[in-house]
């Protein structure tokens, strides 16, 4: 299985070495033949209005959504799963994101630099050390969505940080910083498969 | 469940979300919309761009707050903000305004010539200059979690961007092929601490992100220092100090990402307009080179 990671802004690198460490060849996704070079996607954490702007001036964006909708396994995280979701609060004016899991994000729930944290998460029978920087969570899901993760906020309201409705997984956090492989192992034995 | 904010690994964390991307210096709201629009990953609110504060001198200095939350209330990205050298008042100020990375900076007119800001004391993460690998090191070892190549700020001359990025790079290169008993007397060298030139010697890296910074005019300028190794670009004055800010913008933002493909850097690069007008740092008496300003 090839598992490709965009590559237009943020941590791929990072994605990618998960990706190796796990054992499965991982590509660089900047243009569309190389999308349709693989079998699954990853969308790394970066900036969510720089991502989704480089993909529409590239003619990524509805290649990478009709792909999403054909069922390409896909997996977003922190930027990732904002640009999954179907609706999107606080993002900047016009934002597009590629959607596919019917759900609404908050962009930068948690707040600024200043609130971003880590914590120790249970993940489908793990417990792993999450981080979370300036964080979206997730507001409110429709039916096909199962909620994996939750975290309580400062305001004492519980919000899904990772959730998966099918082919597509999104977390709030970033496995990605952490050298613990259980999220990407999970999209490659779970969600692939 | 406990969470806990201000922790290394939020802080360096949240410049690995910025890499592969531009940060852009913006002195009002209108500017810093230009820049999220062009998609700039985070813009950097300043008073004065540095060619603006080089050309009309005096003392530079920390930002008016109500300057930086219009923009912060302006825009969806990072809002980053600069401080003078060692001016810990300042930074505290910054940090309780909410911006999401606090510039150290040679740019501003330093208030200690001594010390730098500790900066492990703030839950905000801060951003360093430097020029070679032994500042880069002394300043993570102060607690900065993101370091940029200085080069020359406010002078469209991108040459000692050019220097630097390579004497950081050549650096890192020579002490991974050393002994490591020679690794004693290279911390010595370059006035570093033992533990982080051992930590570089042995992964080949800085600990933290590096991006690059001053004298970025051009998307080829951009795109040099991603070949160059550098993570992301800072551009100050390289943009609204240009004929057409927002393609400008924009045009620097693709080469960043596609800083290996020459035809959309040649795509990118036609009819921009004037670049900012620029200096050559060779006519710029040394002790007015920003670059030098950092201990």
């Amino acid at each position: 299985m090839k598992i490709g990671v965009l590559a237009l802004q943020g941590d791929f690198r990072e994605h990618l070495k998960a990706v190796h460490d796990c054992g499965e060849e991982g590509i660089e996704i900047r243009r569309t033949t190389e999308l349709d070079d693989c079998d699954a996607l990853i969308i790394p954490g970066g900036e969510s209005t720089a991502i989704a702007l480089l993909a529409r001036t590239y003619d990524l964006f509805a290649p990478i959504q009709k792909r999403i909708s054909d069922g390409m396994p896909t997996y977003g995280s922190c930027a990732g799963m904002i640009l999954l979701a179907d609706r999107v609060i606080d993002g900047a004016p016009g934002q597009e994101t590629f959607g596919g899991m019917d759900m609404t994000v908050r962009r930068n729930a948690f707040g600024r630099q200043v609130d971003s944290f880590e914590a120790t998460l249970s993940f489908a029978s793990n417990s792993l050390n999450a981080v979370f920087i300036r964080a979206p969570w997730v507001e409110e899901i429709g039916q096909g969505v199962e909620v994996i993760s939750s975290v309580t906020s400062a305001s004492g309201v519980t919000h899904p940080v990772a959730v998966r409705q099918k082919h597509l997984l999104a977390t709030s956090f970033h496995p990605e910083l952490t050298h613990d492989l259980a999220v990407h192992r999970y999209f490659i034995d779970e969600v692939c498969k | 469940m406990s969470q806990e904010t201000g922790t290394a690994r939020v802080k360096r964390g949240m410049a690995e979300m910025l890499k592969g991307g531009v940060i852009m210096d913006v002195v009002n709201a209108e500017q810093a919309k230009i820049a999220e629009d062009a998609g700039a990953v985070a813009v950097m609110a300043l008073e004065r761009v540095p060619a603006d504060i080089r050309a009309q001198g005096g003392v530079a200095r920390m930002s008016d707050p109500d300057m930086i939350e219009k923009i912060q209330a302006t825009v969806s990205i990072p809002v980053m903000a600069k401080v003078r050298i060692g001016h810990f008042v300042e930074a505290q100020i910054l940090e309780s305004l909410n911006v999401d990375y606090i510039d150290e900076s040679e740019v501003l007119t330093p208030a200690d010539y001594i010390n730098h800001v500790d900066k492990w004391k703030f839950k905000i993460p801060f951003v360093c200059g430097a020029t070679n690998l032994g500042e880069a090191l002394r300043r993570i070892n102060e607690g900065a979690a993101m370091i940029r190549s200085k080069g020359e700020a406010g002078t469209g001359d991108v040459s000692n961007a050019v220097s630097h990025m390579r004497t950081i790079g050549g650096e890192i290169r020579r002490l991974t092929s050393m002994r490591e008993d020679e690794l004693y007397v290279a911390a010595k060298e370059m006035q570093a601490p033992y533990a982080l030139v051992k930590e570089v010697a042995e992964t080949g890296k800085l600990p933290v992100v590096l991006f690059t910074a001053g004298g970025i005019a051009t998307p080829a300028d951009a795109a040099l220092m991603m070949q160059m190794g550098a993570d992301g670009v800072f551009i100050g004055s390289g943009i609204f100090k240009s004929g057409n800010p927002a393609q400008r913008a924009a045009a620097c933002v693709k080469a960043t990402t596609f800083y290996q493909d020459a035809k959309v850097l040649a795509e990118v690069s036609r009819g921009l307009g004037d670049a900012m007008v620029g200096i050559n740092v060779a006519d710029i008496p040394v002790p007015h080179r920003l670059a030098e300003r950092g201990w």
